[in-house]
């Protein structure tokens, strides 16, 4: 996936609306692979990368179970705890859309704007798909040489990424 | 399949270390955790049994440094090395950018060797994938046990093709950071070959 700042911007935009709109502690949408794409809300105190890893797995997992039963996917997952919840959902036909919401919100009011928020979302994963696939897309890769790799790799620094 | 940001300025790739139950998989990602700077690492989670096998995956995010600007981050996952985890393991190879192959250099696991990496491969070409076509490093683990078999008859099983292949103690850290640092670049070198 290639995410530009023009797309990232409505993303979090429309993450930003569905979080004051809906009243939730934080809103995410992360990748199938478990890559963080945007986050909005409450996230300092909620270690989003762990949390995009763990959803993918989630979803992963969900859909082979849907699969195994003969059903094509569970498009939507809900984990209920005693004062906080979480409600999964797949938007743009494969991107992951997660809530967590407490008390401050209903699960009727957050299924409703996560509804509606997902036919925007679709819009906006359907014009990036679009912008990556036209033959002017660019890549950080067509301005990196290979002595760029090799210098991320030299001793003196990769050493400086690992105690002693 | 890698995710680059240019609105973070990142470039996050995926690197998935595979092989047999038992042959070092987690023990390789838990001495990187121990090993790595605070402010270049991640949480390290492991979703694991009671007897602390692997049952779904361990995930270590790092980071590598900047290149032109790009942050470069690498996400690492082991899978579940028991034979009768196969729904789990095919699962943790979607979005695969490069691949580690932990290899038990003991005799006795030789054909779990070759079982699992057939494995990977049958696993890779149901995703639409080719295990040639992967960046891939072969970690010879265990070296420092008594009853392990040469790597001359280990690379004749696992490595005909002669890619980048280590020799290995993860329990003492030997050989780890040489086969992330060896992976992590090819996988570079594959993504900006494909532009």
């Amino acid at each position: 996936m290639i995410m530009y700042e023009e797309e990232h911007r409505q993303i979090s935009f429309l993450l930003n609306k569905l979080y004051r709109e809906t009243n939730t502690r934080a809103c995410y949408i992360v990748d199938k692979n478990g890559q963080l794409v945007a986050e909005a809300g409450e996230v300092e105190n909620i270690d989003s990368t762990s949390l995009s890893s763990l959803v993918a797995g989630s979803i992963a997992a969900t859909g082979s179970l849907a699969k195994l039963i003969g059903e094509k996917e569970f498009s939507i997952m809900l984990h209920e705890g005693k004062d906080q919840h979480i409600h999964v959902s797949l938007v743009a036909g494969g991107v992951i859309l997660v809530v967590i919401f407490d008390g401050r919100t209903s699960l009727g009011l957050v299924r409703l704007r996560v509804k509606k928020a997902s036919e925007e979302f679709n819009k906006v994963f359907i014009n990036l798909s679009k912008k990556v696939q036209s033959p002017k897309a660019k890549s950080p890769f067509s301005e990196i040489t290979d002595d760029d790799i090799d210098s991320l790799f030299r001793d003196d620094d990769i050493d400086k990424l690992f105690r002693e | 399949m890698s995710f680059i940001n240019y609105s973070s300025r990142e470039i996050n790739c995926k690197i998935v270390y595979y092989g047999p139950g038992l042959c070092g998989k987690t023990t390789n990602l838990q001495f990187i955790y121990d090993r790595t700077r605070p402010e270049s690492k991640g949480k390290m989670i492991s979703l694991a049994t009671e007897t602390e096998r692997t049952l779904f995956f361990d995930f270590l995010p790092l980071s590598l440094g900047d290149i032109r600007g790009f942050k470069t981050r690498f996400h690492l996952y082991t899978v579940p090395g028991q034979v009768f985890y196969d729904a789990s393991r095919k699962l943790i190879l979607k979005g695969v950018d490069g691949i580690v192959f932990v290899a038990d250099s003991q005799e006795e696991r030789v054909d779990a060797n070759l079982e699992s990496m057939d494995n990977l491969k049958e696993n890779l070409v149901e995703q639409g994938l080719n295990l040639a076509d992967l960046p891939l490093v072969i970690q010879y683990n265990k070296r420092d046990l008594p009853n392990v078999l040469s790597v001359e008859q280990l690379r004749r099983d696992l490595n005909p093709n002669g890619l980048p292949d280590f020799e290995a103690s993860a329990a003492q850290g030997e050989g780890v950071f040489e086969t992330l640092r060896t992976v992590a670049k090819l996988v570079l070198v594959q993504l900006k070959q494909a532009k």
